[in-house]
């Protein structure tokens, strides 16, 4: 059993799924189900194994680098596979209810976009890197284009073009680290990568590139449209995890390839704290639930980059526990305005009161996503606030802890925006227009995960350590 | 897991799983939720009763569950937290009954409830907190859970408050957070039966120390209600009768005034702060707000919004007791917590019953209302007599021991604040008495119109009986087990070790 390459299934499981999905899209719901079931086994059977036997390798077709494509999972891969496979599933069981269609383009293309995200965690060269980002890219455009109207369209197409333009800066850098290097290895480009003008180039390039595709203020201009027009399903699987993608490997590249000297985190703390709070402002400023959630992730990427400047002081542990909770409170949050929006075909924040006697299990999970989004506790949002509090002032950074908790004040502002509009009086009360016990369940699941995330920290943070 | 560790945890169960169970029911299900409510309660209260008994006999009982590399979440019986846990299981039984007769047939009640006990759940956190991590756990979540309560009524002026409650709580908590971690990182996740630590942290930079307990203070300073921190306290009366009673009473001011007590004796101890010359400046800090607190109320004629800034007042007598760092005060301070609580929650419910009865608001419209609803003023003016500090009422002792202690303290001065203090409060509810008890009633005011006592049972026993405590503790001071000698046992035991 634990000779298996687990590492392989956990891409080519989803892969296959997607081809299958889109040949045969009648099947597609069922499909997607059998992948989640197929790709959970797969991620659970590599994290047995790296923790029995630490950081697993395998070169596909017997070719070991440099020349052929080596697949490498280390702590940080294995919790984010974990985590893509614990956001998906639920985000699936939604997708089924929400679009009442087994045959929806959304399967095929949100199978492509899995197998992306698990190619892009277990690659261990920059260049298959490329190609699972620019698979991501063109997967996630694809499933904003999918809401369908003129407003969808418009925002696919600058998410489109920001994805595109993303990866291409990247390549660049790509292509002048071959250049001097020979290699494209990620390890083998951390030993032997030295500072000098043509490298540092390079890392700009490639830092900017996935910058942009992070949707890093200033970089965000794409990310508010894309992630407020598209359908319920989609918004969150594109805040939740693939936002998520390129900000992973930026850790992994900031962390394992750029020579520490080069890697002054300083320009991107300051970057974090412009997001927290322009994000914020506006997320206090929309007049409706999908773009306040949508800004509300602007600001919420801010936090992991105040924690960069602390790389290898504890940084990487505030980033990682940021990306875990926010990706399931903001899941939570993007699916529980999907309810929202099926119950009375509009989200004008202005309109909705009294939503607690409505959909009381929606504004459940509105609360606790919340709580989480706030980092009050019990919430993974606080643990991921409490760690970068603690490697800000243990590196006398004080500066980080203090954006950090005026941020929590602001998110608190629109977090109870939303919170106090649903528990208030209705004039008159507005009447859904169907029951969705199970579209509101998941949501609230979800939403809950988020808080247990509060009470999980010590596991998470050992399967961290591997390979670290 | 040890066995006293699952009784802690059944102890935060017996509020938590009503709470959520409550949400669940209907609206009309009103017996299966009062039911579940009081068998909540009472199960708590013979749990916390047990554990007093054997915490006096000197068991430990203490849980604990990984939260962060080299930090526990940990809950921990030692005598302030039984002392506190106690006054408030007891206090909420006795609300949780008048809040079922006070809300009968209105509306949002389930949401209400659930709240309400989770109220319970974070407050009872707040006393078995054994470190400050997991004491803040249970801060922040009561500024959570409360806010649906201060916002109930639904009203454009209930959300105003309720705003501004946020905005004073959730600062106060930011502040106390960055208090919090920074003495972490410095000295480590101390328990609070462990204190250590800041010693080596005193040698190298007491500055840095100085300024990490003026965070801490600062941020608990909020729901203690210290001046100028004290501003959400009298917009908040626009909630239900029984919140404000309990806010009031044992929830969120006394949050606020349990943590400064654990930050003196069990974070910092005693002996630093003494070296560090904390305890002058919160002491006066203290003495401000009493003063401050006393003539704010003097000037209101709102009866609850008197009642708030008393509360702003009284509760700075336990932060004054714990800043002259002395045995007498400390003894005098902390009896206050039950004290204070005992009075002020008699208060609340008996001008809840005012307006609900008969509408009366104001101080000046209660002319002759002892005649008309005279259980209901007898209990208010027993917890009114206390609160000025007469012999043999719960007050006094309050007082006498707070008056003792700062005349042996290096700072005697702080007595006339206690002799002001007791005349402007004399000032305040003196009158009050009067009007209601020898003043004709105004014609205009209608009588209770059932026939028999004046208001439900629901709404008369709770405040009776919170008054006949006011009564009995006092007679029954030296008893053993009465609050008073726990609390000696606890100064004795923080200065004669």
């Amino acid at each position: 059993m634990s000779e298996l390459p687990w590492i392989v299934w956990a891409v080519l499981i989803p892969l296959a799924g997607a081809v299958l999905a889109f040949l045969w899209p009648a099947q597609g719901a069922r499909v997607a189900l059998l992948v989640w079931l197929g790709t959970g086994v797969a991620v659970l059977g590599l994290s047995l194994q790296l923790i029995q036997s630490g950081v697993q390798r395998y070169a596909v077709g017997g070719w070991h680098p440099p020349l052929g494509i080596s697949l490498h999972a280390d702590g940080l891969s294995t919790l984010m596979l974990l985590l893509t496979a614990l956001v998906f599933g639920p985000i699936m069981l939604y997708a089924l209810a929400y679009f009442k269609n087994p045959a929806h383009p959304f399967w095929a293309l949100s199978l492509f976009l899995w197998t992306a995200l698990n190619a892009l965690f277990v690659s261990g060269d920059v260049f298959n890197v490329y190609v699972s980002l620019e698979l991501l890219g063109l997967s996630a455009v694809a499933l904003t284009a999918l809401g369908g109207q003129a407003r969808a369209l418009v925002a696919a197409y600058r998410y489109l073009l920001a994805s595109l333009l993303g990866s291409l800066v990247y390549l660049l850098g790509v292509g002048l680290l071959y250049a001097e290097y020979a290699t494209l290895d990620l390890q083998t480009l951390g030993r032997v990568i030295s500072l000098d003008p043509a490298s540092a180039v390079a890392l700009a390039l490639m830092t900017t590139g996935l910058l942009l595709k992070t949707a890093l203020f200033p970089l965000h201009f794409w990310l508010p449209p894309a992630h407020a027009s598209a359908t319920a399903p989609v918004s969150a699987l594109l805040s939740g995890l693939v936002v998520k993608g390129s900000l992973y490997l930026l850790l992994r590249l900031w962390l394992e390839v750029f020579p520490t000297e080069a890697t002054s985190g300083l320009l991107l703390g300051l970057l974090g704290a412009g997001a927290v709070f322009w994000g914020s402002l506006y997320a206090l400023r929309a007049r409706e639930l999908k773009p306040l959630i949508a800004y509300s992730t602007v600001a919420q990427l801010g936090y992991p980059f105040l924690a960069f400047p602390m790389l290898g002081a504890g940084g990487e542990v505030v980033v990682v526990y940021f990306v875990l909770s926010h990706a399931f409170a903001k899941a939570a949050m993007f699916l529980a305005a999907g309810s929202v929006l099926l119950a009375f075909g509009h989200d004008r924040l202005s309109e909705l009161r009294g939503l607690l006697q409505s959909l009381p299990l929606s504004v459940a999970a509105f609360a606790l996503a919340g709580t989480s989004l706030m980092g009050l506790p019990p919430s993974g949002g606080f643990v991921a606030k409490w760690l970068l509090l603690q490697a800000s002032i243990a590196a006398g950074q004080w500066l980080w802890a203090v954006v950090a908790l005026l941020g929590g004040l602001l998110s608190a502002g629109y977090v109870f925006r939303i919170l106090t509009r649903a528990i208030a009086d209705p004039k008159q009360p507005a009447q859904p227009k169907a029951a969705f016990p199970m579209v509101e369940l998941v949501a609230l699941a979800l939403a809950i995960v988020s808080v247990l995330l509060g009470f999980l920290a010590l596991p998470v943070l050992r399967l961290l350590e591997v390979g670290r | 897991m040890n066995e006293g560790g699952l009784v802690l945890l059944a102890i935060l169960l017996t509020s938590l799983i009503p709470g959520l169970v409550i949400f669940f029911l209907a609206e009309t299900s009103v017996r299966l939720r009062t039911a579940i409510n009081l068998a909540g309660a009472l199960l708590k209260l013979l749990l916390l009763l047990w554990v007093m008994y054997r915490v006096g006999q000197g068991d430990i009982y203490e849980l604990r569950w990984p939260f962060l590399p080299g930090i526990d979440l940990v809950l921990r019986a030692d005598y302030l937290a039984v002392f506190f846990g106690t006054l408030s299981a007891v206090l909420w039984l006795l609300t949780t009954l008048y809040a079922v007769g006070y809300l009968e047939g209105s509306p949002h009640r389930s949401r209400f409830f659930g709240f309400f006990s989770l109220c319970v759940f974070s407050t009872t956190g707040i006393a078995l907190a054994g470190n400050l991590p997991t004491f803040f756990v249970f801060y922040e979540l009561l500024t959570l859970t409360t806010y649906p309560l201060v916002v109930h009524r639904g009203t454009a002026e209930a959300f105003r408050a309720g705003r501004v409650y946020l905005v004073y709580t959730l600062g106060g908590g930011v502040v106390l957070l960055l208090g919090v971690v920074w003495l972490t990182v410095l000295a480590g996740p101390a328990d609070f039966a462990h204190p250590a630590g800041l010693e080596a942290v005193y040698a190298q930079q007491p500055i840095t120390l100085a300024l990490m307990f003026a965070l801490l203070v600062a941020g608990l300073g909020v729901k203690a209600a210290l001046f100028p921190l004290h501003g959400w306290l009298p917009v908040a009366m626009v909630a239900p009768a029984p919140v404000s009673a309990l806010l009031h009473a044992v929830a969120v001011v006394k949050a606020g005034a349990f943590g400064v007590v654990r930050v003196v004796y069990d974070v910092f101890g005693v002996d630093l702060l003494d070296r560090l010359e904390l305890g002058l400046p919160l002491a006066l800090w203290a003495a401000v707000t009493i003063l401050y607190g006393s003539l704010m109320a003097l000037r209101q004629d709102d009866l609850k919004r008197r009642l708030a800034y008393s509360t702003v007042s009284q509760v700075s007598y336990i932060v004054l007791g714990v800043a002259l760092l002395g045995p007498l005060a400390t003894a005098g301070g902390l009896v206050h917590l039950v004290h204070q609580g005992l009075m002020k929650i008699t208060l609340f419910l008996c001008a809840g019953n005012f307006s609900e009865v008969l509408s009366v608001k104001k101080v000046s419209q209660m002319a002759g209302i002892g005649q008309r609803m005279p259980w209901s003023m007898a209990a208010f003016s027993l917890a009114a007599l206390g609160m000025v500090g007469l012999p043999p009422l719960v007050g006094f002792y309050s007082k006498w021991y707070l008056g003792l202690g700062a005349l042996e303290s290096s700072y005697p001065a702080f007595v006339l604040v206690l002799l002001a203090s007791s005349l402007l409060n004399a000032a305040y509810f003196l009158p009050i008495l009067y009007t209601a008890w020898f003043v004709a009633p105004r014609a205009d005011v209608p009588r209770p119109s059932q026939s028999g006592g004046e208001t439900s049972w629901m709404l008369l026993l709770p405040p009776l009986a919170t008054s006949l405590l006011v009564l009995g503790m006092g007679l029954l001071a030296d008893a053993p087990f009465s609050p008073l000698v726990w609390a000696r046992r606890f100064a004795q035991g923080e200065y004669d070790p």
